[in-house]
């Protein structure tokens, strides 16, 4: 997406799974341990954990609530500092927040003072670009979530679904090396999220960038993955990288396919092993 | 409830009503507060030297506009309640946001303040006529130390209030520490602090009539010690109806305010 800052708009049929075929890594997570203490306690959350996405792969980490795997997000996005281990983007050793690495969190953090357009520029003018550039770039990311007749609207009156889309376009707009998502779609409704899960795809297809998505909903894992990594909590660690040869584009329908199902019975079969 | 009668609506919990009833009702409680005043005293119930009547005390109104005393004692009170208001806002608001975002700040401020801020300003009048004197500095100072150490609480606690989810999509957009402060706590923050001017400014009327009765030689406050030294209490009657007309249209102005420049949040 680097061809966007050349004021030239990428757009249309290439294959993100046709990209990253053999290219390099993006994002490097290696023996990453966590631990929390208070006073005399210490809760061990990730332990020793180590995972990959290529570039513009979309990883996904699939786990039971409290397994550690939003932990793992923050971390990779600089917002907490792990006790062991080193987490890489594009070689770089993560210090730290930054514009590099974009977020779309569960909770809905539009700034509620700012319009929608407002929003989708926050980060560019942060970075100081030029006005011009940063119209463009707010006017096509909001084309590509659909949400262009609503730039001058307030974040409250928006849904929360269309909450989460104007979250992507700002989380884009700022070109990052990798889009970090934390069950940006839990807060939904099915039928919103089952749309949410289509647009992403959509404007994912679009854009090829690294994804690293997390999630409780096994369906989702698969639907979205190129690569599916399965946690298991306490202290969390990674249990099984499953890798997802569907062909895309997909649509919801995937869901009855061999495939899809035989990723399930898989990922379900790590889960329940671990309840037991 | 679409179908149910006016009388129905009223007598329903949380039920709206007519806008035109809402007016009526506003106007309706100061019919009967000035039917009641006017049945006590021109019936001579209440002797005039206790309470005056409606028309005396709007002739007294009247006869303190003409010779233009009246707005000299009103612009007196309103000018320390402005200045001691704004210097105690204009300190406390960053401050206050510096103290409830970074502990440091709030572990050097917070036992000073703690302390401060149960201490009644009136101990503190002899004290500040003794450093200043008794003109408008130190009627400035009253309301500046009555109301700063209130403020700065409110701010750190509306700081503090600010989600960390806010601060946390900030980071991973490319804020800068700075950023945050300006772009996110600031514009956070605002229509809590305009709530708190509104309910300190109450208290600032409050503080600069304790102010001029101790120590002034002009003010509404001045004018009412004045008035019970000569038992004029039409003169009294007038001062304190001033202050509640002066507190109404400060509160409109701080109602306004907060729709106007925070009206994404409502």
């Amino acid at each position: 997406m680097g061809a966007l800052n050349d004021g030239e708009i990428m757009r249309g049929g290439i294959q993100p799974s046709m990209l990253h075929t053999g290219s390099r890594t993006c994002l490097d997570i290696r023996q990453i341990g966590l631990t929390f203490s208070s006073g005399q306690q210490s809760v061990t959350a990730l332990e020793d954990i180590s995972l990959q996405a290529a570039e513009n792969e979309f990883a996904v980490i699939v786990g039971p609530s409290g397994c550690g795997k939003s932990s793992l997000l923050y971390l990779t996005a600089g917002l907490i500092e792990p006790t062991s281990g080193e987490i890489r983007v594009n070689d770089k050793r993560i210090d730290g927040p930054g514009a590099d690495r974009g977020m779309v969190f569960q909770a809905y953090t539009l700034f509620p003072w700012l319009n929608v357009r407002d929003n989708v520029e926050y980060g560019l003018k942060r970075r100081r670009l030029p006005a011009a550039q940063r119209k463009e770039i707010v006017e096509y990311y909001l084309r590509e979530v659909g949400l262009e007749r609503f730039a001058d609207a307030w974040p409250r009156q928006l849904s929360g679904g269309m909450m989460q889309r104007v979250a992507i376009a700002r989380a884009l707009a700022n070109d990052p090396d990798i889009l970090l998502m934390d069950e940006p779609f839990g807060a939904l409704d099915s039928q919103t999220r089952l749309s949410m899960q289509q647009l992403l795809l959509n404007v994912w297809g679009h854009n090829s960038k690294t994804v690293l998505f997390v999630t409780h909903d096994i369906d989702e894992a698969i639907l979205l993955a190129d690569r599916i990594y399965v946690m298991s909590g306490r202290p969390g660690v990674i249990s099984r990288t499953i890798e997802v040869h569907l062909p895309r584009p997909r649509t919801s329908e995937i869901v009855m396919e061999k495939h899809f199902l035989d990723i399930k019975r898989e990922i379900l079969g790590i889960l329940h092993h671990d309840d037991t | 409830m679409a179908h149910a009668s006016l009388w129905q609506r009223c007598l329903t919990p949380r039920a709206t009503i007519p806008k035109t009833l809402t007016w009526s009702a506003g106007i309706g409680i100061w019919l009967v507060v000035i039917a009641l005043w006017s049945l006590v005293t021109y019936s001579g119930l209440v002797r005039s030297i206790f309470l005056p009547t409606p028309t005396s005390v709007l002739s007294t109104a009247v006869s303190m506009i003409g010779d233009g005393s009246l707005w000299k004692d009103i612009w007196s009170s309103a000018q320390v309640v402005l200045y001691g208001f704004l210097l105690s806002s204009v300190v406390a608001i960053p401050l206050g946001i510096l103290m409830g975002s970074f502990r440091l700040a709030q572990a050097f401020l917070d036992p000073l303040v703690n302390f401060m801020r149960y201490l009644p300003v009136t101990a503190f009048v002899p004290l500040f006529i003794l450093w200043i004197g008794i003109g408008i500095e130190q009627r400035v100072t009253v309301i500046f130390f009555g109301i700063f150490f209130q403020q700065l609480v409110m701010i750190a606690d509306i700081s503090r209030g600010v989600s960390q989810d806010l601060i946390n999509a900030s980071y991973t957009l490319g804020a800068k520490r700075r950023d945050v402060v300006t772009h996110v706590l600031f514009p956070a923050c605002l229509p809590g602090v305009i709530d708190m001017m509104r309910v300190t400014m109450g208290w600032a009327w409050t503080f600069v009539v304790v102010a001029e009765l101790v120590a002034a030689n002009s003010g509404l406050g001045y004018i009412s010690l004045k008035a019970m030294r000569g038992f004029q209490v039409d003169v009294i009657f007038l001062s304190i109806g001033l202050i509640g007309l002066l507190g109404l249209v400060t509160d409109q102005f701080f109602r306004l305010l907060r729709k106007r420049l925070t009206s994404w949040a409502l």
